[in-house]
């Protein structure tokens, strides 16, 4: 039973050194009869409206903004890195997380479907990581990741990268209480696709291209998918990168050491 | 497929207040939907066929009202008709425009039936 949030249905498992802790607290009780045990009849129904106008992310909203409290209490920058399958997230973290490990202090929540093979491979880096299984879940949400941060309790001054789900379009929708959403794209996968996932593109400050070393090999413009990008969201900042040769990876750092300055001195 | 995820915390907020009311059942739930909250109509009429069995939201009416998208351009102050995100100003073609409309994702209201004891 979860005391912090009385929360309701997930199926997330949060995953740390290889041991698996069921978060499914209590389940939903769907076809719940009502029952009296006084001793009246019911005769009459009687009809009434009930104006909510609730959100439906509202739940997930407060769970957010708690998780930001946190971070910003503790001075934790906080980064969602979303993108789709295979645009090479998990290897952008580990030559971060490699390089700047004498700079900055780092830990890291990884979202997958299944398995920790993502956790195991920053783990290897040495940096301190929980892996959270969504199931059938398509993205993280607020919920997950405040346990996630309570397995892993993220020291003061680091940052915590969240690696999302890889997936362009669900993700978009749930704030986990982040400080920076960064999407990432790969130059394999064309230059079009911030027009054809928007959203994505709408709700993150920093967009990082990269497998650049490729462009010879692939029809990608470069102006063309930063044009595209600005169509949707002209604040975005970008960062082409290559994650093998390690080119552009120093402004991306350059970038990171900032927001951790910026938090210190704000 | 975000969509059926949405859909239990639909059934979840309404189940609650519901309950919150003493409510014997729901008849009538009302939506409210923008078009650019990426919820996909389809999608969701999907998830919701499969998601509210055996709750109490299974036999309740749906009415679910989709709200247009309406930008704001922050240059000239044109308000427009967005059907999608990367849509230019029409008056004078910039890019840079705020969402005023069809981002909402909201539970207007509940119909429930209450039992009055005689």
């Amino acid at each position: 039973m979860c005391i912090t949030c009385g929360c309701g249905t997930d199926e997330a498992h949060i995953v740390k050194d290889g041991h698996n802790h069921p978060e499914n607290h209590h389940t939903h009780h769907h076809g719940h009869t009502h029952s009296h045990s006084h001793g009246h009849d019911h005769h009459h129904v009687q009809d009434r409206l009930l104006h909510l106008e609730k959100d439906v992310l509202h739940e997930n909203a407060l769970l957010a903004e708690r998780n930001r409290g946190y971070f910003d209490a503790k001075e934790i920058v906080a980064i969602n890195l979303v993108s789709s399958p295979g645009s090479g997230k998990t290897m952008l973290l580990e030559c971060t997380l490699k390089d700047l490990k004498e700079d900055l202090s780092f830990c890291v929540i990884e979202g997958d479907q299944q398995t920790s093979l993502d956790a195991d491979r920053i783990k290897a880096t040495g940096t301190n990581a929980v892996q959270i299984n969504t199931g059938k879940g398509c993205h993280l949400d607020a919920h997950m990741v405040l346990h996630a941060v309570q397995e892993l309790k993220p020291k003061e001054n680091s940052v915590l990268f969240i690696e999302n789900v890889g997936n362009l379009v669900c993700p978009s929708m749930f704030d986990l209480g982040e400080n920076q959403r960064v999407v990432i794209m790969s130059v394999t996968e064309g230059d079009d696709k911030p027009i054809k996932y928007p959203d994505m593109f709408h709700t993150s400050g920093v967009c990082i291209i990269n497998k650049t070393d490729l462009l010879p090999y692939v029809p990608f413009d470069m102006d063309k998918a930063i044009e595209n990008a600005r169509k949707i969201n002209p604040e975005l900042q970008f960062f082409p990168v290559s994650c093998t040769t390690g080119e552009g990876l120093g402004e991306w750092y350059n970038w990171l050491k900032k927001q951790v300055r910026h938090l210190q001195t704000a | 497929m975000h969509e059926l995820s949405i859909v239990l915390n639909i059934i979840d907020i309404a189940e609650k207040e519901a309950k919150k009311a003493d409510a014997a059942s729901i008849s009538a739930i009302e939506l409210s939907i923008g078009k650019l909250s990426t919820i996909e109509p389809v999608a969701f009429d999907f998830a919701w066929k499969h998601g509210v069995k055996n709750s109490m939201l299974e036999h309740a009416r749906r009415i679910t009202n989709y709200i247009d998208g309406k930008g704001r351009c922050n240059k000239c102050s044109t308000e427009f008709l967005m059907e999608a995100l990367y849509q230019p100003c029409p008056q004078c073609g910039d890019y840079f425009s705020e969402i005023i409309e069809g981002k909402e994702l909201q539970i207007k209201s509940l119909r429930i039936e209450e039992k009055i004891e005689t």
